[in-house]
């Protein structure tokens, strides 16, 4: 399996970062910086990182099971999550999650029959003094409003939508 | 003794060895705390929450599982809390089991009915919808119903850390966990059902037994498997005189926990509708159907005829008893006066018994193979072959820190925790060389070698043992489950019982297997229980072959008379097993039809006047127990179900070599000669897309190194 | 960045650098006060360095509260074996949000702490485990790790000192679970994020079966104002075994909700009216969740008190993880409670029993009942369900996710009963089923 060589470089430190005889401990990054890259995580990547990390293809199923952010479909190339836990729902991020999904017409976790944007709703993501919070991807948004939220979506339909420097 | 701490449980005071487990300890003064996520002998879960008990000045309940037991500690089990605990627990877990016990083959012998009928609440507070989930079917063998399952992770341990296959893992978390096998939807294991008969529910079942009967139904006959030569004490469930499973919940006989594929499974060749239930004779070129006493007065008169003027070959078994081997061996010497016996040999055992030159304590018992120090492997894919040797050498890895070495021509499973080397066959030595170091700085090692260490291979390795040290002892690795019987009853052209030579009688040596089927003028050829005419042929063309089999095998097809016999699943008796431990066989099914080869070999005597008044096997034992050199074992442990160790020799065996005989049967954890090509479960798993039988090199299925022991071992 | 105005009332300890321009740069933790403190450090015994931290009652700021000086203490050291630093950035307590900017605003200083960690113990690998949310956090901390690299700061023979540390981040890919300790260390080790049998505990047997040091990322990043300006210093700022400041999240129905440093034991009145702006729209104070969503709820008229672990839990709650709730008079305490246990049966990692099926019934009830299918006996039966699960679980999940449960049915009974009146029978299940 082919990766970017940036993503190979990052395998490399990834593998490199553990004490020897560990590289088990790769699995989980390994998954989700592949996942960034391919989309979602494949059969192929599953006996891939399984090889390089020295573990079976069961530890590896294992491993993406448990975590909520490793998929095995596809999302959206735009995944809108949005957080509705306590802080956020104190105000209205429950509101907001069904004005997403009511105008975007999408479920938890489905995807525009375009594959542009996917939706979900998501527990607390460490941005509750400045709810209601939503991500685009890795991005935050903070105090998001329908209105602000109905603009975010418009950018990301019109191709405006600036990825956040990090 | 270990340091002892003194400690009360529910008002008693007692002692037991410090870092007891409080579970443990709790059992040894016989008090009982409940548990689904213990299981001895594999890693501490602490996850069901069935034990918690009350320790006083600590003001939570306390995990009765994973709790040390310590000095002055005051314990109850049986406190309000800890009975409202236990309730609420069970109350939790049946909020998303299916109450299905009417249909749910574990009904009757479910740990977790027995928890609820003994700790339980009768009626459940829940009322919601429960999570529902198909159930998956994961090989012709393993299904599985994720709603049943308790979340108890013993089928995942068992089949890691104690088989080493590590098939089955857990999917998803929270209320959606569940078991996943390897393959995404489907195993790729060894088939062995470890996980199905530790399961506490109903969530594992066998694609043998399920929904055809209930346990209460069935009589339940303890008795040994008769596919390889491990010797695995069985538990037969049989109903109105059918197998109807076979497993060791008990976790009595040598093999505790264990049990193959062939173990578990592969009974079904008893059932076959090509079992023979009539004796046949030959007439107008065609086998017929006769009765038995017609069969038996013609075998009888054409021996009589033979025995005076001809020449007899008899080719024994190494499934039969060893009542019914030492029983052919005297009739073919006593009645028939002839020395031309064999069988098929699949280790050269009376090599080594001669190689120790009476050393009886060299031999290594079932039981040494979980305890020794060390052990080195040689020539053999032991996971493959020797299936339970080689889950008593890996737990002994495990759980008693043995080292284990070994010397292969291939991978085997046995890399991933062992010290493993890779040989040629014919190399073996020189590997060995490099492992001499490290081989003789253990204080006292077991050798197991495969069937291309014979003849003078066999003693030079014991002079290799020797050299090291260290008190070494040996097992010669034979496969089929009374091959070892055959050879101690002296099924041998050149050895009596118990490996005397003919010549101390003033007799000669007979003609070996392969010379009874290469001479010329063979009278009669007199088969029991074997089948060398599938591999071998037949010179002599006038011969009169009588056959007796379970099935119309090669050999039987050739027969004059074919004489239909019973299975060792039909039969009282013992077999010693490949490390010599002598075990009891109870008959537990019948087919009407077939006989004992016992009931056979006496109806014959009786015949010709020859009747030696022992017609039991109890009757035959006794006198085994009396005439063979090292089988005077004490009854009371056969009969209780144990395993009593033979030391056959007491000195030099005059050994006639023929290391040519020794033919591994090359089975495999999915064949058993004969028997598993009448098995129709073996035959399907072996069509079955997660076999690893399509490539039996596959055995490593974890990776290299991959068993990081310090996880499997117990914090204690 | 901050997202929010910081406030005149705080005391800026580990925020001190937050305002300041390009405050990731090593330049700019350089040029104040940066990596004193560790050269300092160079210059102690492991024991003066444990001891500074004993007085500075510095305790852990991921949640439990657990004197860091302490735990410092309990690691073997000279075992010959390689041992670990762990700093554990999973921030994934609901209504939490302050690691973020630690690590956002200041990584050297959490460098630095977990270096003096490091020296201490003598361990040569460090790891920040970084919840998989935070990505742009890694891509920054990957930035000032690599700039330390450079400047002598990680690598070998730190200044001179002939001691070598490696540090490295470690994202994790949702779980709150992972936010255990053990867990944590479990998916480190690239497995699922399952909890281990404690003990051994992680100070004896952590990261990889070794000696670890392992704390929460705003505890590291205490350490070196301490090593700079003496335990007792820090132990000033706040109450008698609660020393120093704290990072106070503080969300919901207020004027100006916001991270905000304050002393340990400021009280939570004037937490939410001077520090936060006050109640927004002037509507009146119901109650607080005090620190994260596993702290039991505060009724308005308990919250009168100091904000510190002690003052908390005589208050049978707890300052968790720094972050406090606060809800107006309009907030419906049943939603509260529902959305809660969500929460947690959807992290519940379904190890054990109690938790797995206490967390989903108590979801599924409080759902029914939420929808209006309450029945008068749920609530009772709720109540004794986190009861049987309290205390009895194999990690502190069951606890985190029983007591919140156990607050609201105390202290709002009377919203329950209220929902009682507008249940319909017709949704209400008469017969369980199979
Ligand atoms: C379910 C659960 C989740 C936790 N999540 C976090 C977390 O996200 N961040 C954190 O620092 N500590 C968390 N903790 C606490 C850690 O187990 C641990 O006590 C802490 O990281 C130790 O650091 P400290 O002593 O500096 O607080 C959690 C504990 C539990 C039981
Ligand atoms: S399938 Fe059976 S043995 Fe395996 S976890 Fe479930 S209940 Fe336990
Ligand atoms: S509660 Fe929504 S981000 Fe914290």
């Amino acid at each position: 399996m082919t990766f970017s060589a940036e993503l190979e470089r990052r395998f490399a430190k990834l593998l490199d970062s553990y004490p020897s005889g560990r590289q088990r401990s790769a699995v989980v990054p390994m998954l989700l910086y592949a996942q960034d890259e391919i989309g979602c995580v494949t059969q192929e990547l599953v006996e891939e990182v399984a090889r390089r990390c020295g573990v079976t293809p069961l530890q590896v199923d294992e491993v993406i099971g448990y975590y909520s952010m490793l998929h095995r479909k596809p999302l959206g190339k735009y995944h809108v999550q949005i957080c509705t836990n306590i802080a956020c729902q104190a105000v209205g991020g429950e509101q907001l999650y069904e004005h997403a999904s009511r105008t975007l017409k999408l479920g938890n976790k489905e995807v525009t029959s375009d594959g542009l944007i996917s939706l979900e709703e998501v527990e607390c993501m460490g941005a509750c003094a400045w709810a209601p919070a939503i991500q685009v991807n890795y991005d935050f948004h903070h105090f998001v409003t329908p209105e602000r939220f109905d603009n975010l979506m418009q950018a990301l339909r019109d191709g405006t939508y600036q990825r956040k420097a990090s | 003794m270990a340091d002892l701490v003194n400690f009360t449980i529910d008002g008693r005071a007692v002692q037991a060895p410090k870092g007891t487990l409080l579970i443990n300890a709790a059992k040894q003064a016989g008090i009982q705390i409940p548990a689904f996520c213990y299981y001895d002998g594999l890693s501490l879960q602490a996850a069901c929450r069935m034990c918690l008990v009350e320790v006083e000045k600590t003001p939570k309940l306390q995990v009765g599982c994973t709790l040390p037991v310590a000095e002055g500690m005051v314990v109850h089990t049986d406190s309000p809390q800890v009975r409202k605990a236990r309730k609420g627990t069970l109350e939790f877990l049946l909020t998303n089991h299916p109450l299905d016990c009417p249909v749910c083959d574990k009904g009757g012998e479910c740990e977790l009915q027995d928890m609820v009928f003994r700790y339980g609440a009768g009626q459940s507070r829940f009322i919601e919808p429960k999570i529902h989930v198909d159930e998956k079917q994961w090989s012709p063998i393993v299904f599985y119903d994720a709603p049943r399952c308790i979340l108890c992770y013993r089928c995942v341990r068992i089949c890691g850390e104690g088989l080493g296959v590590g098939a089955l893992g857990i999917g998803n978390r929270g209320a959606a966990a569940e078991i996943v096998p390897n393959r995404g939807d489907h195993l790729e294991c060894d088939e062995c059902g470890a996980c199905i008969d530790i399961c506490p529910v109903g969530a594992l079942t066998s694609g043998t037994y399920r929904y055809k009967t209930r346990p209460w139904e069935m009589e339940h006959v303890g008795t040994i498997c008769t596919h390889c030569s491990n010797g695995c004490k069985t538990t037969l469930g049989v109903r109105n005189g059918d197998i109807m499973r076979a497993n060791n919940r008990d976790r009595s006989g040598v093999n505790g926990e264990f049990l193959c594929v062939k173990g578990r499974y592969a009974f079904d060749f008893n059932e076959h509708p090509e079992r023979l239930t009539s004796p046949l004779i030959r007439s107008g070129g065609e086998l017929k159907p006769i009765s038995w006493a017609v069969a038996i007065a013609t075998v009888a008169k054409k021996f009589s005829e033979i025995r005076r003027v001809g020449k007899f070959g008899v080719i024994g078994s190494n499934h039969t008893s060893n009542e019914e081997n030492f029983l052919l061996q005297s009739f073919a010497r006593q009645v028939l006066r002839t020395a031309n016996i064999d069988h098929h040999r699949t280790g050269d055992v009376a090599a080594l018994i001669d190689a120790l030159h009476g050393r009886t304590a060299a031999l290594a018992t079932t039981a040494d193979l979980f305890t020794a120090k060390a052990a080195l492997v040689i020539a053999s894919d032991l996971a493959q072959e020797q299936p339970f040797v080689a889950f008593q050498l890996r737990n002994n890895a495990r759980l008693n820190r043995g080292h284990v070495y070994a010397v292969t021509p291939g991978p085997v499973r046995e890399d991933n925790y062992a010290t493993t080397t890779r040989a040629e066959p014919g190399h073996e030595f020189e590997a060995l060389e490099t492992l001499r170091e490290k081989l003789a700085a253990e204080s006292e090692l077991v050798i197991l070698f495969g069937a291309a260490i014979k003849g003078d291979g066999i003693r030079r390795l014991v002079q290799f043992g020797d050299s090291l040290g260290a008190p070494v002892k040996y097992v010669c690795l034979v496969d089929y489950s009374n091959s070892r019987g055959a050879s101690d009853m002296g099924l041998l052209p050149g050895l009596l019982p118990g490996y005397r030579s003919v010549r101390e009688e003033g007799l000669e040596p007979g003609l070996n297997y392969d010379q009874i089927l290469a001479a010329r003028d063979l009278d009669a050829l007199w088969v029991v229980g074997a089948n060398p005419l599938s591999r071998n042929t037949l010179t002599s063309a006038g011969a009169f072959i009588v056959v007796q089999d379970l099935f119309l095998t090669e050999t039987a097809r050739r027969a004059h008379v074919v004489l239909p016999a019973a299975s060792a699943y039909e039969k009282n008796g013992t077999v010693t097993n490949v490390c010599g431990d002598v075990q009891k066989l109870s008959r537990g099914p019948k087919t009407m039809g077939a006989k004992t080869d016992l009931e056979i070999v006496s109806l014959l005597a009786r015949e010709m006047n020859e009747d030696s008044g022992a017609r039991t096997p109890e009757q035959v034992f006794e006198i085994i127990r009396r005439t063979v050199p090292g089988y005077n074992v004490p009854v009371s442990v056969i009969e209780t179900g144990g395993a009593a160790a033979t030391a056959p020799v007491n000195g030099r065996v005059i050994h006639e070599p023929a290391p040519e005989l020794i033919r591994s049967a090359g089975n495999t954890l999915f064949t058993s000669g004969t028997l598993g090509r009448y098995s129709n479960m073996l035959n399907r798993v072996m069509e079955s897309p997660g076999a690893l039988y399509h490539d039996p090199r596959k055995a490593p299925i974890m990776e290299q190194g991959s068993v990081q022991m310090e996880e499997l071992q117990r914090p204690q | 960045m901050r997202y929010n105005e910081p406030s005149p009332l705080e005391t800026r300890i580990v925020s001190q650098r937050f305002d300041l321009p390009n405050p990731t740069s090593i330049d700019t933790y350089l040029a104040n006060d940066g990596y004193v403190a560790v050269k300092k450090a160079f210059e102690m015994t492991p024991e003066q360095i444990i001891e500074e931290l004993k007085t500075s009652a510095l305790r852990g700021r991921g949640g439990a509260g657990f004197p860091a000086g302490m735990k410092w203490s309990f690691v073997p050291r000279n075992t010959g074996k390689a041992s670990y630093i762990i700093c554990n950035s999973d921030e994934s307590e609901p209504a939490t949000c302050k690691d973020r900017l630690l690590m956002e605003n200041d990584p050297h200083q959490l460098f630095e702490g977990m270096l003096i960690a490091g020296w201490t113990i003598r361990a040569n690998k460090g790891y920040i485990f970084v919840r998989g949310e935070y990505r742009y956090l890694i891509e920054i901390l990957e930035r000032a790790i690599a700039e330390a690299y450079d400047r002598g700061y990680l690598g070998k023979n730190i200044l001179g000192s002939g001691w070598d540390f490696d540090l490295y981040t470690h994202t994790g890919a949702g779980a709150y679970e992972c936010g255990e300790e053990t867990a944590l260390l479990e998916s480190l080790e690239g497995k699922r994020g399952v909890p281990r049998l404690k003990p051994p505990f992680p100070a004896v047997a952590g990261a990889f079966q070794a000696p670890t040091i392992l704390n929460n990322c705003e505890t590291f990043s205490a350490v070196p104002w301490i090593l700079r300006n003496g335990g007792q210093a820090f132990a000033d700022l706040g109450t008698p075994k609660n020393g120093g400041t704290r990072l106070v999240c503080i969300s919901g129905h207020v004027n100006r909700p916001g991270v905000y440093e304050m002393k340990m034991g400021y009280n939570i009145l004037a937490l939410i009216n001077d520090v936060a702006g006050g109640m927004r729209n002037g509507k009146k104070l119901k109650a607080v969740i005090p620190g994260g969503s596993s702290s039991p709820v505060l009724r308005a008229d308990e919250c009168d008190i100091p904000y510190d672990f002690d003052s908390l839990a005589k208050a049978k709650s707890m300052a968790g993880s720094g972050g406090l709730v606060v809800l107006d008079e309009d907030t419906d305490m049943v939603a509260v409670a529902l959305r809660t246990i969500k929460f947690y049966a959807h992290e519940s990692c379904g190890w054990c029993i109690p938790c797995r099926e206490g967390t989903t019934w108590l979801k599924k009830i409080l759902t029914r009942f939420h929808e209006g299918g309450g029945r008068p006996e749920d609530i009772d039966l709720i109540a004794e369900l986190a009861d049987n699960m309290l205390g009895r679980t194999f990690c502190a999940l069951g606890d985190a996710a029983a007591m919140p449960t156990t607050g609201f049915i105390t202290k709002f009974r009377n919203e329950f009963e209220e929902y009682l009146k507008k249940s319909h029978v017709a949704r209400v299940p008469q017969l369980a089923l199979v």
